[in-house]
């Protein structure tokens, strides 16, 4: 199939795409990182924006960086790079094993960590994982940089905090040396959107749970945490993961589609945090 | 219309093309390199995989215009000489493939695998093609195919791991 008609802009920098958005009428350009949301939608003609401002060619939004007690990650750094990069892997490896099981080999290659929040798919995997790990999303819009939490980043199905003329630049994430993690995910086939995932962080003290942060894959129309289960695991023995685990989906309205009802949803986001929780338990 | 200039397969190519056009169209439609198969349209299928700038990628994944500049690799400038790539060889000596159609992207996949894991396990391999399809379901002896293809490059190898599929 073949995506309508559209014009097609190349910034070299982040002032001159934030330039470009700022010029163009709302709701008519759509950025392209990676393009391996977009495309699909442009090709199904499910998005015909007229212009599309590719900043895949801006060195100044790529790679990883130590702040301090943050990581800061580039908007379009790549899901295959994300992976490897030894500072992920060592202050913020959920990240890394989320995004490792993310479509396919040739899609990580392109897609990109920015391009994936921005597009705000509760069925994304990356989404959840951003919220339970705390993490911070920067834009750039005309008036210059605002940083955004991922609690208030994610508005709503596929929309985001974002702006029609903001860039999302970068993504800071606090360091999370020491917590054990773990997401699980449950799709029906090997690349298929999960049907249910579940982002789990667990720091242990003294042989019980600390605290947690658990983050949740299409179980609305945002990424949500889940609360109850967090509360319940504060400061609780290693052997009340499975009592915990069982109000995961408290709060939760997931949607029906053909894969799963809501209550069967609701199972599953129950049964995958308690075997989240103890996979990063260890 | 948007200028492009592309290397591919060795060959390099100046084009007015529209922002719109997919590079996998680019490629057929525009330069006649049909070895390249459209199959599901959907980014599923991974039929249309070809080698841009040394990864693997979904051509129907990407614009034209996002490859200005770059190069690509499609599965008919694997050979080199006349010669066919090892890959190539294997999936035929292997019968890894039926009707032939997942071939081009599977065996492009397959070379972005050994690219980067020239003595890939059976479980890598399955992992690697996860965005490949074969609708003839002829997964065994295309793990088979690509295994025997590492083989060929790291001969030391113990050939335990193809008893086990």
């Amino acid at each position: 199939m073949i995506p309508a008609a559209f014009d097609y802009a190349r910034p070299a920098t982040v002032a001159e795409a934030v330039g470009t958005l700022d010029g163009a009428a709302e709701d008519e350009a759509k950025v392209l990182a990676g393009g391996q949301s977009l495309l699909p939608l442009l090709r199904l003609r499910l998005a015909f924006p007229s212009l599309v401002v590719d900043v895949g060619r801006i060195p100044e939004l790529r790679g990883v960086r130590e702040d301090g007690d943050s990581l800061v990650i580039g908007a379009l750094t790549t899901h295959h790079d994300v992976i490897r990069d030894p500072l992920v892997r060592r202050h913020a490896g959920l990240l890394a094993a989320a995004t490792a099981t993310v479509a396919d080999p040739a899609v990580r290659h392109r897609g990109t960590l920015g391009g994936s929040l921005a597009h705000a798919d509760p069925a994304g995997d990356l989404p959840a994982v951003a919220l339970a790990l705390d993490a911070e999303l920067v834009a750039e819009g005309p008036g210059g940089r605002r940083t955004v939490p991922a609690r208030e980043f994610f508005v709503d199905y596929l929309q985001s905090a974002l702006r029609p003329d903001e860039l999302l630049v970068e993504v800071r994430i606090p360091k999370k040396d020491g917590w054990g993690f773990h997401y699980e995910k449950f799709s029906r086939t090997a690349q298929a959107w999960a049907v249910v995932g579940v982002a789990a962080l667990v720091r242990r003290e003294d042989g019980h749970i600390a605290e947690s942060r658990i983050g949740l894959t299409n179980m609305g129309s945002t990424p949500l945490r889940a609360s109850a289960t967090e509360a319940a695991l504060a400061g609780a023995p290693v052997d009340a993961v499975a009592r915990a685990a069982e109000s995961a989906a408290d709060g939760t309205q997931p949607s029906a589609d053909p894969s799963a009802s809501p209550e069967y949803r609701a199972h599953l986001a129950r049964v995958l945090t308690r075997r989240a929780v103890l996979a990063a338990l260890g | 219309m948007t200028r492009i200039s592309v290397k591919v397969d060795g060959t390099a190519y100046e084009d007015e093309v529209e922002p719109r056009l997919l590079l996998i169209h680019y490629l057929r439609d525009r330069l006649g390199l049909t070895g390249t198969p459209i199959g599901c349209d959907t980014s599923n299928c991974g039929a249309c995989t070809v080698d841009l700038d040394g990864e693997s990628v979904k051509s129907c994944s990407v614009l034209a215009v996002q490859a200005d500049g770059s190069e690509v690799t499609t599965v008919q400038g694997l050979a080199t000489n006349g010669s066919r790539h090892p890959l190539q060889k294997a999936f035929h000596e292997q019968h890894g493939l039926q009707c032939g159609y997942c071939t081009p992207g599977m065996i492009m996949a397959a070379r972005d695998l050994l690219a980067e894991n020239p003595d890939p396990t059976p479980d890598e391999v399955r992992h690697a093609l996860e965005g490949n399809l074969c609708r003839c379901t002829g997964y065994q002896n295309i793990v088979r195919a690509v295994l025997a293809a590492a083989r060929q490059d790291t001969p030391a190898r113990v050939p335990a791991q193809e008893a086990a599929l």
